[in-house]
């Protein structure tokens, strides 16, 4: 039996959903970009052009959900499925778009360059636990306009995992998508095996700027998949109450989901989110709050209820440090969202409220990541009745480490973590030099780079997105992209 | 590949059926029991240790080795006997007097019959004497003691005082180990040496007799 966790029961869920749709339809949502209230007015929508607004209505909203996918798949770069989102599978992905690393010499913060971003995807290419990239942070040794392609040109150049990301600006998304046909040769190969997924966020409260809601539309065009992270505040930008905030998120969310289906039906979507609790002391957005984590599980029931798979920003820590707060924040929400059967968990590896990536955290929160992993398989019996034989087998021989049944299951079982975990008895670890986790760590961080093998996706490829992407910096003044390192 | 390496290649995957079968072999092809020991059985052992120590294999696969170890070793211990050849030294293992628990003592019997050592387990609740005697009798290296309790500790520093009394200190080396004993522990008393493991008491051991 799969271990499922529940915050709301169905008549709530029904509730919550009733009231975000009043909401669209009678208090409505402003969207930045006439070309998409035009299309909304074609389709029966009240459209106040002047203002950017529209009330939305049943018969828009039920269209939208009777062509939404209700799961879908992502394929790596060399064409292989890796995630198929429904039910309640469950996959990791880092956070994304930090602005910051923590330096692991000086384990203070800095803004990273190109070298930290390859070696962010030698080392997700290595930790199995995490089964995407995510365009983690931002390198600041390009033009600012070429910040999100860039990320994703160097995450297909040196990981064959798939993509999380998203574009910075409208334009963007051009080059985004020419990366990713280099690829897989052909729109249609594009749509039929989707390697990215863009992460689209509206403005709470329930707002969609030109950009965000561009961005929607492009993917549909194209059929790349969109996580709509929606990041109603409680108490400050959505009510204080989790279930005021659960309704305007699913406002906000089903309005992308109209924008997307409209513009191209069946386009697949992750039913997603970053809400938080605000902090109404220090004014910040903990993602590491329980109540921020069970925002996080509850829209994840509404986006099933609906139908959708769903994806969460959880499992991450608003800690400054790879501390205990860092530990136990991102472990409770790995957990929660586990147990929940978030599609798409969003986390691993962020610091300091989506801020700072860090090389060291990533390989604790893939530790984390594999126990989760390892709880949602349950416990199920493995040629365990008769019960007899074993326990005549241990009385006999006084111990079952080499039973045949030991054997066969001992690996399965057992989820057994890298060195990262401290499991040894004190006299052995001190014997090895009392090392202390960020210590471990990081050693492992420089294991797996050092043990990186480049992506075997054709060197003829590599150099089209080179092309590709030297062509677009030069767009914005850059002559020449910054030296890669083999 | 020659017989030899194939008993080592063997012992470290557990194969315990193909390591008796080329021990056969390599004494049919009148390679010396020794050599078979040392360049087959033990040096395969001593790649497992290693891996272990690594995290490569797990507890399970050493033990399948040591398994495949005794499976050599029953083959030739017969030969070293008939040509008065010392074999490897031996250890009396016990749970002392008062402490009926015995699975890290087991463990550690286990593993160093599998490092090729002659183990004589006493079982659990061992008086002082019954160490000695065994001892004296097996013409034994060393003797390993365990204790879960903190109550049955001081057994151990009777165990040590008994063979300083009897002049044995030194020619019968003494380990001690159990979740509540400690290297000071074992320094406080005179005990030879400490194991907080399985593979650590092995090496310890190893180290006791001269075999590193």
């Amino acid at each position: 039996m799969r271990p499922v966790v529940r915050f709301l029961s169905d008549g709530l869920v029904e509730r919550i959903v009733e009231e975000a749709r009043e909401v669209l339809c009678k208090l409505g949502v402003q969207i930045y970009n006439v070309n998409i209230l035009t299309r909304l007015a074609d389709y029966g929508a009240h459209v106040d052009t002047e203002k950017m607004h529209t009330l939305l209505t049943d018969e828009i909203i039920d269209m939208a959900l009777s062509t939404v996918p209700r799961s879908f798949k992502l394929y790596n770069i060399l064409g292989h499925e890796t995630h198929n989102f429904s039910g309640y599978n469950v996959y990791f992905t880092p956070g994304s778009a930090a602005l910051y690393i923590l330096d692991s010499k000086t384990k203070k913060t800095r803004k990273p360059k190109t070298d930290d971003y390859i070696m962010y995807a030698k080392l997700i290419s290595r930790l199995e636990n995490i089964a995407s990239q995510s365009t983690a942070f931002i390198p600041e040794d390009v033009h600012e306009k070429i910040s999100d392609s860039y990320r994703l040109y160097l995450s297909l150049l040196f990981c064959e995992k798939p993509i999380i990301t998203g574009a910075f600006t409208a334009g963007a998304f051009a080059i985004m998508k020419d990366l990713q046909l280099a690829i897989r040769g052909t729109r249609q190969e594009l749509a039929a095996k989707p390697l990215t997924i863009f992460s689209c966020c509206p403005t709470s409260p329930i707002k969609w700027s030109d950009v965000t809601s561009q961005n929607v539309v492009d993917c549909a065009r194209y059929s790349i998949p969109v996580e709509f992270v929606s990041m109603p505040l409680s108490g400050f930008m959505a009510p204080v109450t989790l279930v005021g905030t659960l309704v305007q998120h699913t406002a906000e969310t089903l309005s992308g989901i109209v924008i997307s289906q409209l513009t191209n039906p069946g386009t697949p979507v992750l039913y997603g989110g970053s809400p938080a609790i605000f902090d109404v002391r220090y004014e910040t957005t903990p993602m590491g709050a329980v109540e921020t984590q069970m925002l996080d599980c509850a829209f994840n029931e509404i986006g099933k209820y609906i139908g959708i798979p769903t994806q969460g920003y959880i499992s991450l820590s608003d800690a400054k440090q790879l501390d205990s707060q860092a530990g136990l924040e991102s472990s409770m929400g790995a957990t929660l969202a586990a147990l929940s059967g978030i599609n798409n968990i969003s986390g691993p590896g962020m610091l300091d409220f989506e801020n700072c990536q860090s090389f060291e955290k990533l390989v604790l929160d893939n530790e984390i990541c594999g126990m989760a992993l390892r709880m949602i398989e349950g416990i199920e019996p493995k040629e365990d009745f008769p019960s007899v034989p074993h326990l005549e087998e241990l009385i006999k021989e006084k111990h079952l480490l080499i039973s045949n049944h030991t054997r066969r299951h001992f690996k399965k079982e057992f989820y057994i973590p890298g060195p990262t975990i401290d499991r040894a008895s004190r006299k052995r670890w001190q014997e090895e030099g009392s090392v202390t986790l960020w210590e471990r760590a990081h050693r492992e961080v420089e294991k797996h780079v050092r043990e990186y093998t480049p992506s075997r996706i054709p060197d003829t490829t590599k150099k089209d997105l080179t092309k590709l992407m030297e062509i677009e910096a030069r767009r914005y003044g850059m002559n020449r992209l910054p030296q890669i390192s083999p | 590949m020659d017989t030899v390496h194939n008993i080592s290649v063997s012992l470290q995957s557990g194969d315990y059926e193909r390591v008796s079968a080329f021990t056969k072999q390599a004494l049919e092809k009148n390679i010396p029991p020794k050599e078979i020991l040392d360049r087959g059985l033990i040096s395969g052992m001593n790649i497992v240790g290693e891996k272990y120590k690594t995290h490569e294999i797990f507890l399970p696969d050493v033990l399948l080795a040591a398994k495949a170890m005794y499976a050599g070793m029953d083959i030739l211990k017969p030969l070293f006997i008939e040509e008065g050849i010392p074999t490897m030294s031996t250890v009396v293992i016990g749970s002392v007097q008062g402490d009926l628990h015995d699975i890290g003592k087991n463990l550690v019997g286990i593993m160093l019959k599998g490092a090729g050592f002659e183990v004589i387990d006493l079982g659990n609740n061992v008086a002082p004497e019954k160490f000695i005697e065994t001892a004296k009798t097996h013409h034994a290296s060393v003797i390993a003691m365990s204790a879960l309790l903190t109550t049955t500790m001081p057994v151990m520093k009777r165990v040590v005082e008994l063979l300083r009394r009897e002049r044995l200190k030194g020619k019968i080396k003494t380990i001690i180990g159990g979740a509540p004993v400690t290297e000071a522990f074992a320094r406080e008393i005179g005990a030879d040496a400490y194991g907080y493991d399985s593979a650590h008491a092995v090496d310890a051991v190893k180290r006791l007799v001269g075999r590193t």
